[in-house]
């Protein structure tokens, strides 16, 4: 067998074995049930934050403290605690993706995704909405 | 019905070239198609002639389109959907452009544009290529055309116009009034991150980028198909060229991500730069290859692989990026315009044929039985190569976890911490290809004699001990993952600088100092000077705003637990006004002010180093946010130091504005009596008399009272606070003292009772008593490196360009 030959598989099984490493750090969508049994595993959570609780952050206080509550498409709901500045279209977003982990009974959020801004601009809901109120 | 007031002459006529450009490219891939199964040059000159003029009308239509969709976005028109959905009337006119590569079909028409020029340069330089190369990259105007016909066919809609009407496209109830268009007063904008100058230029030149890729493809197949393996020549500048725009656009959208996104730096690993750095890889890889073949007639098939890869990817990539696949895993991708099936048509019905085209032609593509020396450069330009390939495939793989989920219905998501999932491979990588670019050169085409690896050797001495230097007096303590990747982090930096002084000691040593032929050296001290740059940025990357202020006692909080390590609280809070407490420095929040031309407010920060030695004013940002969304997207600014960064944006802001309708509560004190209020107590500790320490709030002639006050908050913090009054003669003065994170203000009234101690102080507790903002201060060392060796990096590539089609140009151009 050629040394080229040789080089190419143990590359080539390397970045096998990089991939294999790489599935095993990969995580799952939860729901809020579904991540409460999972307690303290890491987990992303599809959720909205839920208008009937407040969300308390008062960057005078603590600017690295943000608490709200989050529900689920299945309708149940956990207090979420993230240790950062509120994002700042946070209320308005329609979809939140969570990543963190349920820890005392709540999220222990380590990093919020919001539905980007460039992804409503085409939302012809959004834009619906848009139209009949400047109607 | 009638409307009133709509202009649809514009649309129409818009519309022709849409459908004028796709029947006109096909009849140039026709075309040139045909000319390039003839051999004689008298056969194939009137299909030419029919492609050129085709090529030419394809041109016409795509730049009439382009000014027709400027004149409706300059003019407002809303009526149509672009217009209305891109821009809006308070645009600045320099960001008009930006409207294009908002959405999907502007962005659709600025690659055609580049393809379209692009074919002229083959057409001009390709000589007996021409109509092979031509075939192809028309044909992918073909494809290009049909992503903005906007057409339905037996109901099924191809592609998506940029000139359709809004009423057409949208079901309101005003649509049914004849006078609708007096309703739609204004768009709903440009989305406001994009309103920065980065976006003016970036999209256009990763476009470019993109769109070059198809010419060394292009090559490719034209050569598998006439079975003429020649073009390895030509094509090594095109792929230069590629490499050169795709890099420096790629790198743009780094620049403009850490200017205008306030993610905290300038890559992520998000899927969308992800997608766009892999094709570099391979194109890199094509163009290593295609050198090899060029100079020891070894790694011909690896050459046809890397660069038909890469055009594929670059369909892939597309294919991500649009067909809103990427949902949850990126932060920035375009909308689904419902054309995903024509994407991933887009992609296989360039994939398919090629990858065949290429396996039917495996075998009779020539390659060395004798394998190549290990004492040689081929051999080590193959493995470099070889390694940049299996880089972007792992990341694309990682990069393709939604498609997977897609697929087969599953249901993974990124790793906990994403983007040490692809750092701590990919800094492995960078030690080998750094090691690569440095050695490499050294070696001679086939062998190398051994005397000549003498050459080497002061190079890497010089180049251990500056990595040693900064290994052991740059402070890289980057531990957060461990021993052993921060061992690894201080191999990669001195195999980046190894590449750099090798290379560069390569300019004497081996080049003798001939300028010509040192692009390729020139590139490589450029590619060492990124790697550095970015191990050094993100290794060393310190948070300046590390929350130690009273504002926000972590240690207290959550009843009294101690915060969690890694817990990020790199948030500082500053009081407008008041000098908040920060590292090496003391900040300030100065003021704000809005500019009416930009709509963005900027703040300005105050940056005071206690050394005495440092002072400074930022001024970042935030913009209104627009699209029916509440809230405001922050754009950070920087203070540039030659040796670092300080990096600076919003992250969040209150004012108040409300008129303070709060009184003064007056109570009376006495000494050592505690004093409860809403978040926490007050204790008078002492009465003085024209204390020093208080000498500048009253006059010489003015005898002052002052108290001393402390105040202890809930949360077990403690602030004091010193009301007092100033007499002079009958005139009495107040002199208020405020506690502002708690909110409060303190005020010295009168001494009721001068014999029993007795006193009456006011106190005013308000909701907010002052502006006041959170903002995350980064250091960013060495980030110039970085974008210096991105300039370096293009203009070696633009050398060589330069040098390749001095050697080659004049004679392809002269067998037409």
């Amino acid at each position: 067998m050629k040394t080229t030959h040789i080089i190419i598989l143990v590359l080539i099984a390397a970045s096998i074995a990089v991939l294999v490493q790489y599935s095993g750090d990969l995580t799952t969508y939860e729901t809020i049930a579904s991540a409460r049994e999972k307690e303290g595993k890491h987990v992303n959570l599809i959720a909205k934050i839920d208008k009937g609780h407040p969300i308390e952050y008062d960057a005078a206080k603590n600017p690295n403290y943000l608490s709200f509550t989050a529900v689920d498409t299945l309708g149940n709901s956990i207090k979420v605690v993230y240790h950062d500045a509120k994002p700042t279209d946070m209320e308005k977003s329609e979809r939140l993706v969570l990543k963190g982990a349920v820890k005392d009974g709540y999220f222990d959020c380590k990093n919020i995704l919001l539905k980007c801004p460039s992804k409503y601009k085409d939302d012809p809901n959004a834009m619906k909405n848009q139209l009949q109120t400047s109607n | 019905m009638n409307y009133i007031g709509e202009h649809l002459l514009p649309g129409q006529i818009g519309h022709f070239f849409a459908v004028l450009s796709l029947v006109a490219s096909l009849l140039a891939t026709i075309a040139f198609f045909k000319a390039s199964r003839l051999n004689s040059p008298l056969e194939q000159q009137p299909w030419m002639k029919l492609a050129r003029w085709a090529h030419g009308f394809v041109t016409i239509s795509i730049l009439a389109m382009f000014g027709i969709l400027y004149y409706i976005i300059s003019n407002h028109l809303f009526e149509y959907k672009y217009a209305y959905t891109h821009s809006d009337r308070s645009l600045q006119a320099e960001y008009l452009l930006s409207c294009f590569w908002e959405g999907q079909e502007g962005s659709f028409m600025l690659w055609s544009f580049w393809n379209c020029l692009l074919g002229w340069m083959v057409i001009r330089t390709a000589g007996k290529w021409e109509a092979g190369v031509m075939s192809v990259l028309s044909f992918t105007q073909v494809t290009l055309a049909t992503m903005i016909l906007g057409v339905y066919f037996f109901d099924v809609k191809v592609g998506s116009g940029p000139f359709v009407l809004l009423r057409n496209e949208m079901d309101a109830p005003i649509f049914s009034r004849p006078e609708y268009l007096s309703f739609i007063k204004d768009g709903t904008g440009l989305n406001t991150l994009l309103q920065n100058y980065w976006m003016v230029i970036h999209p256009p030149i990763l476009f470019l980028g993109f769109a070059s890729t198809v010419v060394p493809f292009a090559y490719a197949i034209a050569g598998l198909m006439g079975k003429d393996h020649e073009w390895t020549k030509p094509a090594l500048p095109w792929a230069s060229f590629s490499a050169a725009a795709l890099g420096l656009g790629i790198m743009m959208g780094a620049a403009w991500a850490y200017e205008s996104l306030s993610f905290g730096g300038y890559w992520a690993w998000d899927p969308v730069e992800n997608a766009s750095l892999v094709p570099w890889l391979t194109l890199v890889a094509g163009l290593h290859t295609n050198l090899v073949y060029k100079n020891s007639g070894y790694s011909l098939r690896p050459t046809y692989f890397f660069y038909i890869i890469s055009f594929i990817l670059i369909l892939y990539s597309t294919f991500l990026t649009r067909s809103g696949v990427l949902g949850d895993t990126s932060v920035h991708a375009f909308t689904d315009l419902g054309m995903n099936t024509q994407l991933l048509l887009f992609l296989l019905v360039f994939l398919i044929p090629s990858l065949v085209l290429f396996f039917i032609r495996y075998k009779s593509i020539p390659s060395i039985v004798k394998e190549e020396n290990t004492n040689s450069r081929e051999f080590w330009m193959f493995i470099g190569s070889l390694i940049l390939f299996l880089a972007g495939a792992v990341i694309i793989a990682k990069t393709s976890t939604p498609v997977w989920n897609k697929l087969f219905g599953t249901n993974i998501a990124p790793p906990e911490d994403p983007e040490f999932a692809y750092n701590q491979i990919q800094v492995f990588v960078a030690i080998l290809i750094g090691m690569l670019t440095a050695v490499t050169q050294y070696f001679k085409y086939k062998d190398t004699p051994k005397a000549h690896f003498r050459k080497i050797l002061v190079p890497t001495v010089i180049a251990l001990a500056i990595s040693l230097a900064i290994s052991f007096f740059g402070h890289i303590s980057y531990d957060k993952k461990g021993i052993g990747f921060l061992g690894a982090i201080h191999v990669a930096i001195f195999a980046a600088v190894y590449a750099i002084v090798a290379n560069s000691a390569y300019l004497w040593l081996g080049l003798k100092g001939k300028l010509k032929a040192a692009g390729a050296t020139v590139a490589h001290i450029g590619f060492g000077m990124v790697l550095l740059g970015i191990l050094i940025s993100s290794a060393k990357k310190t948070v300046l705003s590390w929350n130690t202020t009273g504002v926000s006692p972590l240690r207290v909080e959550e009843g009294g637990k101690p915060n969690p390590a890694g817990n990020p609280a790199e948030n500082l809070t500053l009081f407008k006004g008041v000098a908040t407490d920060m590292g090496r420095y003391m900040v300030t929040y100065v003021k704000d002010t809005t500019n009416p031309l930009d709509r963005k407010r900027y703040f300005e920060i105050d940056f005071t180093s206690k050394a005495g030695n440092d002072h400074f004013r930022l001024y970042p940002d935030v913009i209104k946010n627009n699209k029916g969304m509440e809230g405001f997207a922050a754009n950070p600014a920087a203070r540039h130091y030659w040796d670092k960064d300080i990096f600076v944006y919003i992250t969040s802001f209150q004012e108040n504005r409300s008129a303070d309708t709060v009184t003064f509560k007056n109570r009376e004190v006495k000494v050592h009596d505690t004093l409860f209020y809403g978040n926490g107590m007050m204790i008078l500790n002492k009465v003085s008399v024209n204390p020093k320490e208080k000498k500048h709030l009253y006059a010489d002639d003015e005898t002052s009272l002052f108290l001393d006050m402390t105040v202890i908050s809930k949360e077990g913090r403690f602030y004091t606070a010193n009301p007092g009054i100033a007499l002079k003669g009958q005139e009495l003065r107040t002199i208020t003292d405020t506690v502002l994170s708690q909110s409060l203000i303190l005020k010295f009234n009168k001494v009721i009772d001068q014999a029993s101690g007795k006193l009456e102080i006011g106190v005013k507790e308000t909701g907010n008593i002052t502006d006041l903002l959170t903002l995350k201060v980064y250091e960013f060392p060495m980030i110039n490196i970085l974008w210096l060796g991105i300039v370096v990096m293009v203009v070696g590539l633009i050398m060589s360009i330069v040098q390749r089609v001095k050697k080659t140009g004049g004679k392809n151009t002269a067998a037409v």
